[in-house]
């Protein structure tokens, strides 16, 4: 009688808290809706009536959206060009060369190893503030000032946590593994491709997710380092937009935003699993 | 066996560790390097730079701005430490409590940590100006303003990313431990603090060295909700930016009009570096020893 009777009080505690939660996620998503919102309403009523359903007079249909392609005189679609080759180069010549380098770094183990590693360790804790000058005036004297080639900076920005995640998990890897492969005459380069990189699949994914949502967002490290006339990224055209003081038509900016998550929220609406898996690894590594 | 199997492969160093070495070397050591010698000297371009000693630090340490910047950051820093890892680890205990559609409230909690800092800031920044222009303000025009919206923001944005380490550390407390709680009827109060939180204070280490780091090195909010507004004018004419965060005072130093002032820009990037550096280490260090040994 007792038991059923805290049994009945559990349950419906849980369904208290299901509908409070359920609230709080509408809270949650409501700025996204705003965006929503805001990108089919004409400019003059983004800031009056900013909550307000885009009605008669408010509606723009999608006329924010056709002006924003051409916005500040720059086609957005070039963005979304850079922005994706920028993140899928970075992210590819990351995941390559930094686990080839752990599995070196890991398997060698000589001073000169343990010196990268170490300095890899040490520049996950400086800020890029410190490095930015002077990183922008390498890359500009080095022609790593294009979307094809700053990819480079960010293999080497980037390589510390991607190297410190790959070395720790290539260590946890047994090495009679690789020793089998070695005494069936598979060399250094075949026992890697055919034994080794296939079995950091896990850690391949969980840093690549880092790395997308690293280099996907940057806007401080392209804005200094690209053109900016010629190449922007996503997040640079956004900033350009806004930043440039002035008439600024807000419904045709929200209608860029609004392009540039959706890609966001469906990517992380598909790989969500590995998404959160990637950032639990990540951190409990860090 | 080792030794057989290791000489080939240091063969191929070239290969393996050569590109890596050498982006890095572009990437991160020569900048450094680069930019601590630069914080010596004086400089409008990195070939006629000229050593001057301290002078730069003395500089930085006399600038207001640098000053306000420094005291602003770390009050945001410790506040939004707070709210994040608190509403961070509540929603991570109500998750891990079974309750029908966690994985649903999982998924839209973490969304925002998708969204870029830049397009963040211009989305609240819409949103709080929509809210107080019915008042007849603006988010850029009181200090208090864009602390709070700032706070508010990163909330939204960290929580889900805190919850998720939160969930993992949760998910690890030996069953069998909080079984031999109950039996020996501790309240659901006493079991939390007694037994969940000190097995998970690993995650409550790795949560509460993102967060006070992540808030020392924010820029790309800061730059996108308020860009430093509202501005405070002083006596000689020089303005003081309210709501400036270090990162971004950095930036403004390196590329303000005044073409002297790259090298006490760099000289506060060093002092930056130190005070982020020196603040993880220390956090880390306190934490860890409150770690339940296993």
């Amino acid at each position: 009688m007792n038991k059923n009777e805290s049994l009945a009080a559990e349950r419906r505690r849980k369904t208290i808290m299901s509908v409070v939660l359920g609230v709080i996620c509408i809270i949650y998503v409501l700025p996204v809706f705003t965006v929503v919102l805001n990108s089919f309403k004409l400019n003059t009523f983004v800031k009056t009536d900013t909550f307000a359903v885009p009605r008669g007079e408010m509606w723009a249909g999608f006329a924010n959206f056709i002006k924003g392609m051409t916005f500040g005189n720059y086609p957005f679609w070039n963005s979304v060009k850079y922005s994706v080759l920028i993140t899928v180069l970075s992210t590819a010549l990351i995941l390559l060369f930094c686990s080839m380098a752990a599995w070196y770094i890991a398997r060698v183990n000589s001073f000169f190893c343990k010196t990268i590693y170490y300095l890899c360790v040490f520049s996950m804790v400086v800020p890029f503030q410190m490095v930015m000058f002077t990183l922008s005036k390498t890359a500009d004297s080095l022609h790593l000032n294009t979307p094809w080639t700053i990819p480079i900076v960010y293999l080497g920005f980037g390589a510390g946590l991607a190297i410190f995640m790959f070395v720790g998990f290539v260590k946890s890897i047994p090495l009679e593994i690789e020793e089998a492969a070695s005494i069936d005459g598979c060399g250094p380069v075949r026992t890697y491709f055919s034994v080794v990189f296939p079995m950091l699949k896990p850690t391949l994914i969980s840093v690549g997710i880092l790395e997308i949502m690293w280099v996907w967002n940057d806007f401080l490290l392209p804005y200094l380092v690209l053109d900016i006339n010629e190449y922007r990224t996503i997040p640079i055209h956004i900033q350009y937009l806004k930043g440039s003081y002035g008439t600024v038509d807000l419904g045709a900016t929200m209608a860029l935003i609004l392009l540039s998550i959706i890609p966001v929220i469906i990517f992380y609406l598909i790989c969500q699993k590995y998404i959160i898996k990637g950032v639990a690894a990540g951190a409990v590594k860090g | 066996m080792k030794g057989i199997f290791k000489n080939p492969l240091r063969r191929w160093f070239w290969l393996f560790l050569g590109p890596v070495t050498a982006a890095f070397a572009i990437g991160f050591v020569w900048p450094f390097l680069q930019g601590i010698y630069l914080s010596f000297c004086k400089f409008k371009l990195i070939r006629n730079a000229k050593f001057i000693g301290f002078g730069n630090y003395l500089s930085a340490f006399k600038d207001p701005t640098f000053l306000h910047a420094f005291w602003y950051t770390a009050l945001f820093a410790l506040t939004s430490l707070l709210f994040i890892n608190i509403l961070g680890f509540a929603a991570a205990y109500v998750l891990t409590q079974g309750i029908k559609g966690s994985n649903l409230f999982r998924t839209v909690f973490f969304m925002p940590n998708l969204i870029g800092g830049i397009v963040l800031g211009y989305i609240w920044s819409m949103i709080f100006d929509g809210i107080l222009s019915r008042y007849g303000t603006s988010i850029l025009l009181e200090t208090k303003y864009g602390f709070w919206g700032l706070i508010i923001l990163m909330c939204w944005q960290q929580i889900g990313y805190m919850m998720i380490i939160y969930i993992a550390g949760l998910q690890a407390v030996p069953e069998d431990m909080l079984e031999a709680a109950k039996i020996d009827g501790a309240t659901k109060r006493q079991t939390l603090f007694r037994v969940t939180i000190p097995n998970v204070m690993p995650s409550i280490t790795i949560c509460t060295f993102l967060s006070l780091t992540n808030g020392f090195k924010l820029f790309d909010q800061n730059l996108a909700l308020t860009g430093g507004q509202p501005f405070i004018i002083q006596a000689d004419g020089s303005s003081i930016k309210t709501t400036e965060m270090l990162a971004l005072n950095i930036y403004n130093t390196f590329y303000s009009s005044n073409s002297a002032s790259k090298g006490v820009a760099q000289a506060k990037a060093v002092l930056f570096f130190i005070l982020v550096a020196g603040l993880g280490l220390a956090q880390l260090a306190y934490t860890r020893k409150r770690e339940v040994q296993q």
